[in-house]
């Protein structure tokens, strides 16, 4: 085990994590495994039509199940509070993932959405119920397929964080004029996330009382969302979240499982347990949008870019979705002369899309760095040269400053390590046996952002330090790597360390997403931590204890502990907070073009015959910032990486274009990478902190999945001669 | 039904389980062990993996009456008090945890690999350990993980 010794920083540490023994004996307890006296089980009805009304609901023989204590529908739940409109403005209104008000609402919107509750004493009986419950409808017309609505897509309007559009130039009457070109077009299906916890809630009312055990991504947001929806004050809604198992975005949002069970819990009076089904959660939970894109390059024969032309199209819904930023990466990735992306979209009968891993960038990332590597081999360059000769030294789009960014460092760490300059350059020229070998690359890409949490710190006289903040541990580590921070922040072993997270009733923090968890935390962590130390140094002085340690100091100042905050969960404080949060997210905007980058490189073997392939190598080389911890922070970079071999060869939802039910809805139709898909995996990362970041963190949340697709692609491409533009790239595509 | 099963060395019981009730069921529902994980309920993600009779099951498959008068050891069982066993241990030292939602069914199922083949090659633990999905670590320290068991037992 690792451990600290005096005087060596903790920070770049490998330290083992904190809850690894709870994990690995069954002690940890998931949202789903909460006893609570008089604990019901709930069973979701899902709707079977993918527009319409209800005109009548037959509960007789559900009700009539043993054990089932009652049937909820639109006729006779309690009422809720509608959704809101998203608005930055308020937070709550950011985390509710559909605009339709379940069991409040004889509409229906998606194949899929809730539209009756069985709660009873066993999962079993409400399971049983539910499937008993007959309902009829009023079919409308929907509007389900999104191959066939792309050419009805409109333009995004876009934010100042995310613009719909880009330009710089004219890259069309570029293109036109170039000497070299690529225009084609890629297209990527419906993914989801499938983290292993399937979403569950336990509820428990104690008069306008709520505690709340959800998987969730979001404490902070979910607390407020629920406040706003049930009616109840903010302070009497608590949300516990300390163990949730994977979310990648799945659980960034309130879903309809969340709100259902709290409302069963208030019509039952009883606690109510609601775990999704993993049917459940692909038709009750938002999905990464399916996306059509094109990309246009232009070059000169000696491969400097003059156009890139990057669009796309994806879906959101009538009842709630997000534009995707698909086309960022054309914005920071290449120094062309002339530069236009334009995002579109589609508006269906679909349960909303919503964010996954990298949202945007991992399938921008496949269709640029494909279109790339098909310029590369149309000038008769080296892929990885081609890059190095468009790499810019400002941000392409507008010009603002990189923050830091050592690409051409992460690819050439890559290349040594991966061992490219064995690649020939000819496709379908190398053999093995049965097996045709070829070799990718690409580049990853993610942005870098820093929010605001508050956290209060505490240094006891008898050396310990507690760190109290609300934020969210899905498995990232954060908890392991905060209390680093902080041990170092304060001179104290990891061990006298004790980090409180996962609960609502802790100083708020802001959600698990975007990458920026970590940094954020970590902002906040260090200013306290700062704070305590300038306290105690005063103390020293006070008590002429200069230079000893804070047990000799507070012991000697007759002091038990010192308290620093950071923000403050008050009305105000939040308010003041969030303007501060916002002001900040806007000035590095504008100041910097900030991101965590670097390069993949594959190697596979595809099966001459069959089409079959195997990824057989990976080596990826990142400048992900300051690395605060190898052991978690390279461990999420290899989860991202095998979540885009899953995007590459197999994860697609295959969607009845009649009415848009979803016709693989479990993870035997819906395949996810398993041991036996799954190469040795080489990271190496540049560990060069960031200047503007704290402790010079970029993220690695995300990063590890933007350009795997494109890179396998790529290596197919080599191996075999077949350019595949279409996910995933099944043995089908390659025979015939 | 009444169920009497050996659940880690000790004898239970279990009163009105129904018939088409699964072992998982009982285990993390009527005696308290939810240590083993509901992720799919078809047996395609092995989070619910428990020895049966020393045989390694996906306990969502198991109709709880097949367990009668047999023995369970379930990833609560594999610990001797506040000693982990060497597996868990190893999957603690190698970074083979994230979320931890997938690592109890690998944890058992590791344990069985080790109990078979004490030495195996990395396809044989890729193989052995396919039937348990994983969505965060990548499995690259997992392998590591069981590598390093079975080296130092």
């Amino acid at each position: 085990m690792t451990r600290t010794v005096d005087g060596e920083h903790l920070v770049g540490q490998p330290i083992d994590r904190i809850d690894g023994p709870a994990k690995t004996t069954g002690g940890a307890r998931f949202s789903a495994e909460h006893a609570y006296p008089g604990l019901t089980h709930a069973a979701l009805v899902p709707a079977t039509v993918s527009r319409g009304r209800i005109t009548a609901i037959d509960t007789a023989a559900a009700a009539a199940v043993p054990g089932v204590i009652t049937v909820l529908t639109h006729g006779n739940a309690p009422k809720l509070n509608p959704p809101k409109r998203p608005t930055p403005a308020n937070l709550s209104t950011l985390v509710s993932g559909t605009q339709v008000n379940y069991l409040n609402t004889d509409e229906v919107h998606w194949d899929g959405q809730p539209v009756a509750v069985v709660v009873a004493e066993t999962s079993h009986a409400a399971r049983e119920a539910a499937a008993l419950v007959h309902v009829s409808y009023e079919r409308l017309p929907a509007v389900v397929d999104f191959a066939a609505e792309e050419p009805n897509a409109v333009a995004q309007k876009g934010n100042p964080v995310m613009p719909g559009s880009a330009k710089k130039g004219d890259a069309d009457a570029a293109l036109a004029v170039a000497p070299v070109t690529v225009d084609a077009r890629y297209t990527t299906p419906q993914h989801h996330h499938n983290a292993l916890e399937p979403h569950a809630t336990t509820a428990v009312w104690q008069g306008d009382e709520l505690t709340v055990h959800d998987s969730t991504q979001s404490i902070t947001w979910l607390r407020k969302h629920l406040a706003l929806r049930f009616g109840v004050p903010e302070a009497k809604v608590r949300v516990l979240a300390p163990f949730v198992g994977g979310g990648f975005g799945g659980k960034g949002f309130a879903w309809p499982g969340t709100i259902i069970a709290v409302l069963a819990a208030r019509a039952t009076g009883r606690p109510v347990r609601l775990l999704l089904t993993r049917e459940d959660v692909h038709r009750a939970v938002g999905a990464r949008t399916p996306s059509a894109q094109r990309v246009a390059l232009g070059a000169d024969t000696g491969g400097r870019l003059t156009a890139l032309v990057h669009t796309s199209v994806t879906r959101t819904s009538r009842v709630g979705g997000q534009p995707e930023q698909v086309t960022a990466p054309a914005q920071h990735l290449y120094d062309a002369t002339n530069i236009r992306t334009a995002q579109s979209q589609t508006t269906l009968d679909w349960m909303p899309n919503t964010s996954m891993r990298a949202p945007g960038d991992a399938i921008g990332s496949f269709a640029l760095e494909s279109a790339i590597d098909e310029l590369a081999g149309e000038l008769g360059i080296d892929p990885v040269e081609l890059r190095m000769r468009n790499e810019p030294e400002r941000n392409p789009i507008d010009g603002k400053r990189f923050s830091h960014r050592m690409l051409r460092e992460a690819y050439a760490l890559g290349a040594r390590r991966f061992g490219w300059e064995n690649r020939s350059p000819e496709p379908r020229s190398t053999r093995d046996g049965r097996w045709l070998v070829g070799m990718g690359v690409a580049t990853a890409y993610h942005p870098a952002m820093q929010f605001t949490a508050n956290v209060t710190v505490r240094l006891a006289a008898d050396g310990t330090v507690t760190v109290r903040c609300g934020f969210q541990e899905m498995g990232m580590g954060n908890a392991t790597v905060q209390a680093q921070i902080a041990a170092d922040a304060l001179g104290v072993p990891f061990e006298a360390v004790r980090v409180e997270y996962g609960d609502s009733a802790l100083p708020a923090s802001v959600m698990a997403g975007g990458s920026m968890q970590t940094s954020t935390v970590a902002g906040s962590v260090l200013a306290a931590c700062g704070k305590l130390t300038r306290r105690l140094s005063t103390l020293a002085r006070r008590t002429g204890m200069q230079g000893r340690t804070p047990t000799e100091i507070l012991t000697a100042a007759r002091v038990p502990f010192i308290d620093a905050a950071v923000g403050s969960d008050t009305r105000l404080g939040a308010l003041a907070g969030q303007a501060r949060m916002l002001a900040k997210v806007v000035r590095d905007q504008r100041t910097w073009a900030k991101a965590a980058c670097g390069a993949h490189f594959c190697e596979v073997r595809v099966d001459a015959d069959t089409g079959e392939v195997r990824v057989s190598r990976w080596t990826a080389a990142f400048d992900v910032g300051r690395v605060i911890n190898r052991k978690t922070a390279f461990s999420q970079l290899r989860g991202g990486i095998v979540m885009g071999i899953g995007m590459a060869l197999f994860e697609e939802a295959l969607v009845d274009r009649r009415t848009g039910r979803i016709m693989n809805p479990s993870l035997s139709g819906y395949h996810v990478p398993v041991h036996a898909d799954v190469p040795p995996i080489d990271i190496a990362c540049l560990d060069e902190p960031d200047p503007t970041m704290p402790l010079g963190i970029l993220g690695v949340g995300e990063v590890g999945i933007t350009g795997v697709a494109a890179a396998i692609a790529n290596a197919i491409h080599h191996a075999t001669g077949s350019r595949i533009r279409d996910l995933p790239i099944t043995p089908d595509k390659l025979v015939t | 039904m009444r169920l009497n099963v050996t659940v880690n060395g000790e004898p239970k019981q279990a009163d009105d389980v129904w018939e088409g009730e699964s072992l998982l069921y009982v285990l993390r529902e009527r005696l308290g062990l939810p240590g083993s994980k509901n992720a799919c309920e078809q047996g395609e993600c092995g989070s619910c993996t428990v020895y049966l009779d020393g045989v390694p099951v996906c306990s969502c498959l198991v109709a709880a009456g097949q367990a009668e008068g047999h023995d369970v050891r379930t990833v609560e069982g594999l610990a001797d008090g506040d000693t982990l066993d060497p597996v868990q241990q190893s999957f603690v030292d190698a970074g083979a945890v994230q979320c931890g939602f997938c690592t109890p069914g690998l944890v058992v199922a590791a344990h069985d690999l080790l109990h078979r083949v004490p030495d195996p090659s990395d396809e044989e633990i890729r193989e052995a350990l396919a039937g348990n999905l994983c969505r965060c670590t990548g499995y690259e320290k997992i392998l590591d993980a069981v590598r390093n068991a079975a080296a130092t037992s």
